[in-house]
């Protein structure tokens, strides 16, 4: 409780230094995704309500980049790469094979808080295509059986 | 004439006004550019590439946001323009649903004009995936449907502009981005007011009003005494729905089509608006006298008022407890008409006809009924009676004038002025002038309260007392009025806020004027007009002055403001939370 008490402190002195210069709003999402993991219901209303906007401006920013998220994100961040080399090598079916492993959608998070899945664009290992990365670990070269295991890595 | 810019269109000289865009220079030489994300004074964002231009640059120009140079020459009508603006309309075409023929738009459509004006050949040219939305339908004023949405955001602007509510925008990116409210929330669930402006400037069928056709039918078939009444506005705009020009007043062929679709009498709103007046002036002078909560604010507009409710609750106490006109119309009707005609109550039911889709929730305040009744049962807009005129095959440009019925249908001008912006407060001060001094007011006009300026303010000197007053229409202009009393720079005595830009005669439920019309002609002054018309031919225009109103206080009231008239005619407001929708 008091580390969200510290985190929503440093979101006010954020919102305090920003609040008049025009365009405040992205700068502010931005702080508030790296202090929260996320820009939740509660950090959007807090954003609203100190910047003066309404709060459909505030999820109107935050869906519509990719960098903001609405939940907590998990643990572990799987990134699946969609570049050009890494989908002719294969990768939707890497990600349809995790997405069912993990029984969550890209941009999705398992329930026990552990994983989000997400496809990205080029991660510049076209060598290895195709490529995930589990947070700073790359994995090359993958077929769709070779998912479970790796999810069982991090699992233990 | 310095800052005039020279340019040429089409071959055209134009002499125009540095800042003038292209589009706004064209129409001056009288040539026609597409629009569709364009409104006049509303929306100006170049989104949606409809009016393309040849300005000589790289790239064809948006004409409604590309500013005019000297010596430019810009060209609308050439084969490239012409395919670019047709792909625009084909691409959108691609996400709606073409169901033309049973859209409430329907021959009111600003795509359809789009289509037919750029010569779309085949309405499924770029066949594709398409997203199947649902309907958001669970408001009691606004209905969304975004399979008819084009993503132009003229409703977007009119929300959070206009109306500083700001409930509704762009969700998403790309193909998935739709034009709903936050967080998943359905409108009713947000802090919507439903004042219906984003109707209004809808240029598709994506947003009309929640239907109370099928209701009101219903009643009329049901045997039981069904009473209609209209508001001040509605007769100034009706008219347009059958052809004729804009401001022509219609109130004598309304009420003669409203007897032909079946209502029992037709009551006049306007009756209850002089009876209004005196109960609201009389709470002024009360508040005044007796050092009461100062500014007091008129409380007709049921938009306003949930807006006050929502976004600024520490102003509740300064809302007149006046119940707005057609709730008194609607609880007379329940008892005094009732205990006059010796008929029970509960076999009546009245029928509000308004220019406005938060009517319908306000008809709904469990607060504004009385033993198990509702004052008002169904609310329909002035494009629903429209609607009902038509399917009921009445040629309304040929009905002759009738009267509204007795004893609820006398008004005077002070009454019909109330749809206008500053109405109701100079329909205010033409009794509150009588009252306080005593002295008869020779001159009614109060002009330093008319017209369509954000903000109008005066002070008036009532025989020694002087009254500062204020009129905002539109909400976004009365937050500036309210934040001004917070702030301690202004001191009002008297406030009249209207929900709608313009008052109600341009009422989210009146007749919608398209886009090109609206960037000639001011639609608020012209149907505006129609009532100030009305008002200047009236014998009587001051509400003083109606008898019929006279004998309701004799007969049955007692005195102005007295007991049984808080009972009747007075109500009470609700501090609301604008995130009560989101846990």
């Amino acid at each position: 409780m008091s580390d969200m008490r510290e985190k929503f402190a440093q979101l006010d002195l954020a919102i305090s230094e920003l609040k008049d210069q025009p365009g405040a709003l992205m700068p502010v999402l931005q702080k508030a995704q790296s202090i929260f993991g996320c820009v939740s219901l509660d950090v959007q209303k807090h954003i609203a309500e100190g910047l003066g906007v309404t709060l459909s401006e505030v999820y109107g920013v935050a869906t519509f980049y990719a960098q903001f998220t609405l939940e907590p994100a998990g643990k572990y961040i799987i990134s699946v790469c969609l570049g050009t080399a890494c989908y002719v090598k294969g990768a939707q079916k890497v990600l349809d094979k995790l997405s069912e492993e993990l029984g969550v959608k890209v941009g999705g998070t398992t329930k026990d808080g552990l994983f989000t899945l997400q496809a990205t664009r080029c991660l510049g290992a076209c060598g290895l295509a195709p490529v995930i990365t589990v947070n700073e670990e790359v994995y090359g070269r993958l077929v769709p059986e070779d998912i479970p295991g790796i999810i069982a890595k991090y699992k233990e | 004439m310095a800052d005039m810019i020279n340019l040429t269109i089409d071959g055209v000289q134009v002499s125009v006004p540095a800042g003038t865009t292209v589009l706004e220079a064209a129409r001056q030489a009288h040539i026609h550019i597409p629009t569709l994300c364009y409104l006049k004074d509303v929306n100006k964002i170049g989104a949606c590439r409809v009016c393309v231009v040849d300005v000589g640059a790289r790239a064809l120009q948006a004409a409604c946001v590309y500013p005019v140079s000297e010596g430019m020459v810009v060209k609308t009508n050439t084969p490239a323009v012409r395919r670019a603006r047709k792909a625009v309309v084909e691409l959108l075409l691609s996400i709606h649903d073409r169901k033309c023929l049973s859209c409430t738009r329907n021959n009111n459509c600003e795509l359809q004009d789009l289509c037919r004006d750029l010569g779309i050949e085949d309405d499924n040219r770029f066949a594709g995936e398409r997203i199947e939305y649902e309907i958001d339908d669970l408001s009691t004023s606004v209905v969304r449907d975004n399979n008819k949405c084009v993503l132009c955001r003229r409703c977007v602007a009119a929300c959070h502009a206009q109306q500083h509510v700001g409930v509704i925008g762009p969700v998403g990116r790309g193909f998935t981005t739709e034009i709903t409210s936050p967080w998943g929330l359905k409108l009713a669930q947000t802090g919507c007011v439903g004042c219906g402006q984003c109707i209004a400037v809808c240029p598709v069928g994506a947003l009309k009003e929640k239907d109370s056709i099928h209701a009101v039918n219903g009643l009329l078939e049901s045997g039981k005494h069904v009473y209609v009444q209209t508001a001040p506005a509605v007769r100034a705009a009706l008219g347009e729905e059958f052809g004729l020009p804009m401001g022509t007043p219609v109130t004598g062929k309304m009420v003669a089509a409203l007897r032909r679709l079946g209502f029992e009498k037709v009551f006049d709103t306007d009756w209850a608006a002089d009876l209004t007046i005196l109960e609201e002036a009389t709470e002024l002078v009360h508040r005044i006298q007796n050092k009461g909560v100062l500014p007091m604010i008129t409380s007709c507009s049921p938009g306003w008022v949930k807006y006050c409710e929502t976004y600024n609750s520490d102003f509740i106490p300064n809302l007149s407890s006046c119940k707005s006109p057609h709730e008194m119309l609607g609880a007379m009707v329940k008892s005094y008409y009732a205990e006059k005609t010796g008929i029970n109550p509960k076999d009546m039911s009245v029928v509000s006809v308004m220019p406005c889709t938060a009517k319908k929730f306000e008809a709904l305040r469990p607060e504004l009924g009385h033993d198990g009744m509702q004052d008002v049962d169904e609310v329909i807009t002035t494009r629903e009676l429209a609607k009902m005129i038509r399917a009921a095959g009445i040629d309304f440009a040929n009905l002759p004038d009738e009267d509204f019925d007795k004893v609820l249908g006398e008004s005077t001008g002070a009454g019909v002025i109330f749809g206008a912006t500053g109405g109701v407060m100079e329909a205010a001060l033409r009794y509150a002038y009588e009252a306080i001094t005593g002295k008869e007011l020779d001159k009614v006009e109060f002009e330093a309260v008319r017209g369509l300026e954000n903000v109008k303010e005066a002070s008036i000197d009532l025989g020694g007392l002087t009254l500062n007053i204020a009129v905002a229409h539109g909400t976004a202009n009365a937050q500036k009025v309210l934040d001004s009393i917070r702030a301690g720079e202004k001191h009002y005595d008297f406030i009249e806020i209207m929900c709608c830009p313009g008052g109600c005669v341009t009422g989210g439920g009146q007749p919608i004027v398209k886009a090109d019309v609206r960037a000639g002609v001011n639609v608020s002054a012209e149907r505006a007009k129609a009532l100030y018309t009305e008002d200047a031919g009236k014998a009587r225009r001051k509400s003083q002055e109606n008898e019929e109103i006279k004998a309701l206080y004799t007969d049955y009231l007692g005195e102005i403001g007295g007991e049984r008239a808080h009972h009747l005619l007075h109500t009470h407001y609700t501090a609301r939370d604008k995130y009560a929708g989101v846990k």
